[in-house]
């Protein structure tokens, strides 16, 4: 697989739109955070040692690929585009700190649900990404990648704190786990707020709008375990699965009742997206961001039957600058960008 | 006045970005307005929630960084790859597997406040076993939950496997203390 041809390709494993829940979950992400015992860690590694840290992983990836039953293939930053590392960047698949670093590496499977970042914070991410509410899942495939790794790389781990880490905040099990959910019902009856408050006391950090008028960000949230020492790996992801099943259930009975209690206003409010979706020619991505939220409501509550729901985030990273950029083969001024990005949302959504 | 709350980072704008960290029932907070939790990356939903663990981190390690002193003046920099407390003070992150043992008694009190506990009871490599402290406190807490499920049987299944456990950690603990050689 060349990269050139992953980066054009859109839909990366975790946006096909389905699996558990997709409706209100986009995706589901486990990641781990391992060093090598007798290497520096990345921040006060040499040019040198980074290299041979990069050479080490690339050495592991038969053991991860036969183990694993996928194909891997190492992308070093060196010589990549800022273009392409901003596509990768938008994808999910590698942080903008890793995008800036010329040490650094990634490692991807050939459906971009495994990767694994190389000299970050760290010198391995492994991390999995998937559709749906599929955490339990996404922990399986990890584990088993890391144990593949494990076999063949000698980690620093410690009996008592389990895997060192460069931040103390990540050490024992060195894992965060975390969904994306898509939440309009509860900003629009306007219980996120109280809802997601709460999710401290439950050991779970929220990252999104929710504060007083803030509807404007696509209403997506990001909810991650909030300690990684002291607690197992699955009690770590049971627990962050029951508070997605159940602010799932919010969620769909915040949507019922604004159905019943307000249809017209809900009904009016979706298809007004939808008509400045599929006739705007210029538009800006936090516009577009909004409306795509408010079309995705509309598909999930069968207002907008004929619009397929992997739309909403298809569009959400294929409008981002990176990918639009990428599509032109070149950069663009602002302008450039709103009109195409108003080409692309009407095109999609006129080929039904 | 309203009751908004301002941006931490630049005072000007109306937060609206907010997270808030519970461990061992104090709360760290960061709110931002969207402009500086941007600048931040804060606003890129997928990535690490790497800034405000930092802000929570940093707080930490002044208030830790002085009793730390006064126990070792001589301010000792890491064998493994010459980090000093001063550097790991200043960004709130080690620089080696070796920091871990080098700093130990700065690092435990910060550990504990963040996570709430110091002892890993999660997965070990393959060919490591899992200590026995920690599949000791495994047992415990799935005992725990059998006990409250009112799941008799198994919890008595447990009790059993955590006596054993316990037996053979006094035995072996005991043999190492007189006999092992000490590591350092
Ligand atoms: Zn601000
Ligand atoms: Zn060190």
């Amino acid at each position: 697989m060349s990269l050139d041809e992953l980066l054009k390709r859109e839909r990366s494993g975790w946006m096909k739109g389905d699996g558990p829940a997709a409706d209100i979950v986009l995706s589901s992400r486990v990641r781990l955070a391992r060093n090598l015992a007798d290497t520096a860690f990345p921040p006060r590694l040499s040019p040198a040692a980074a290299a041979g840290v990069v050479e080490r992983v690339q050495a592991a990836l038969p053991s991860l690929s036969s183990a694993l039953n996928r194909r891997f293939a190492l992308f070093p930053l060196k010589g990549m585009s800022r273009l392409d590392r901003q596509v990768l960047v938008e994808k999910h698949l590698i942080s903008p700190l890793l995008a800036k670093n010329d040490a650094a590496a990634v490692v991807l499977s050939e459906d971009e649900t495994v990767s694994i970042m190389v000299n970050e914070e760290d010198h391995l991410r492994i991390q999995v990404l998937m559709p749906g509410l599929q955490l339990e899942e996404a922990w399986r495939l990890a584990d088993a990648a890391d144990d593949a790794l494990s076999r063949v790389l000698n980690f620093a781990y410690s009996d008592d704190q389990g895997y060192l880490t460069t931040c103390p905040t990540n050490l024992g099990t060195g894992m965060r786990v975390s969904v994306m959910m898509h939440l309009p019902g509860l900003v629009l009856s306007q219980q996120a707020g109280r809802l997601l408050g709460a999710l401290p006391k439950l050991g779970a950090v929220v990252r999104g709008m929710y504060g007083e008028g803030s509807e404007a960000k696509g209403n997506l949230f990001q909810i991650s375990n909030q300690v990684t020492l002291g607690q197992t790996e699955r009690e770590l992801t049971d627990n962050l699965s029951s508070i997605a099943r159940q602010l799932v259930e919010q969620e769909r009975s915040a949507r019922e009742r604004l159905y019943r209690e307000m249809r017209w206003q809900l009904e009016d409010r979706v298809c007004r997206a939808y008509g400045i979706l599929t006739n705007a020619r210029l538009i800006s991505s936090d516009e577009a961001l909004r409306l795509l939220s408010d079309l995705r409501l509309g598909i999930d509550l069968n207002i907008l039957p004929h619009v397929p729901p992997q739309v909403f985030s298809d569009l959400v990273v294929a409008t981002r600058v990176g990918f639009l950029q990428k599509a032109a083969s070149r950069q663009l001024t602002p302008q450039e960008r709103d009109l195409r990005r108003a080409t692309l949302i009407r095109q999609r959504l006129q080929a039904r | 006045m309203s009751g908004q709350i301002m941006c931490q980072e630049c005072g000007q704008r109306p937060a609206t970005f907010h997270m808030t960290h519970v461990i061992n029932d104090q709360a760290t907070e960061v709110h931002l307005c969207e402009q500086c939790a941007r600048e931040h990356g804060e606003f890129d939903f997928l990535l690490e929630p790497k800034f405000s663990l930092h802000h929570l981190l940093a707080g930490l390690l002044e208030q830790h960084a002085g009793a730390w002193a006064l126990k070792s003046p001589t301010q000792k920099a890491c064998p493994g790859c010459g980090l000093t407390y001063a550097d790991f003070a200043r960004t709130g992150l080690l620089g080696c597997a070796r920091c871990y043992e080098t700093f130990a008694g700065a690092l435990e009190p910060v550990v504990r406040r963040v996570h709430g506990h110091t002892r890993h009871v999660g997965k070990a490599p393959v060919g490591r076993e899992v200590p026995v402290a920690a599949r000791i406190q495994q047992l415990r807490r799935r005992l725990q939950q059998a006990v409250a499920e009112e799941r008799y049987e198994e919890a008595a299944r447990l009790r059993d496997e955590i006596r054993q456990l316990e037996a053979s950690q006094g035995a072996a603990g005991g043999a190492s203390r007189e006999g092992g050689p000490r590591s350092r």
